[in-house]
């Protein structure tokens, strides 16, 4: 019973950060930003709902999976954001300014 | 209890969608790849969510390949538009 009720609350923070980044990505301005939103969609999202999963399951061989994907993701979805990052500054994609007189 | 992780995972469909508009239109190549990134967290987290649901072990192994997959081919975009490939 208090499993379940962990486990919602869980998915639904991760749902939370999993909505911001999809708005963030259509909202923002230039690349660089919208990276920015992204990242946190990622890593937080999608670590957030695989906990839920976890704490819903129990200790069984699925959780013990699924605890090895949100290891795998915490290492490679800040390195594939810098990495992206840094191949769209070394490629020229130009970032927002603020317009004069506003 | 199934209806609630039912609407999560109709959510983060949703989502998809939306995440498929910036797919289409963005301005930049850099743009799309971030697009296709996020449709992609959004995959695994749905088939997550079904494996645990409907107590499929399928799904997770499925999802943890599809996560691998991801990754390499975002970096080797990533890499070939810095112009250290190709």
């Amino acid at each position: 019973m208090i499993f379940d009720a962990v486990s919602i609350v869980l998915i639904s923070a991760g749902l939370f950060f999993m909505i911001v980044g999809p708005i963030g990505l259509l909202r923002l301005p230039d690349f660089y930003t919208r990276i920015h939103a992204a990242g946190k969609c990622d890593t937080l999202g999608q670590g957030l709902i695989l906990l839920g999963a976890i704490v819903h399951e129990g200790f069984t061989l699925t959780a013990v999976k699924i605890a090895f994907l949100i290891a795998f993701i915490m290492i490679t979805n800040p390195t594939m954001t810098h990495t992206l990052a840094n191949a769209a500054y070394e490629a020229g994609v130009p970032a927002w300014r603020k317009e004069e007189g506003r | 209890m199934t209806d609630v992780w039912l609407i999560a995972v109709m959510v983060l469909a949703g989502l998809i969608v939306l995440t498929l508009a910036r797919l289409f239109a963005g301005p930049t190549p850099p743009d799309r790849v971030v697009a296709l990134d996020t449709v992609n967290t959004l995959t695994v987290a749905s088939m997550i969510l079904f494996g645990v649901i409907f107590r499929q072990i399928v799904f997770v192994d499925v999802a943890i390949v599809y996560a691998l997959l991801s990754f390499v081919g975002t970096l080797y975009i990533a890499k070939y538009l810095g112009g250290e490939i190709g």
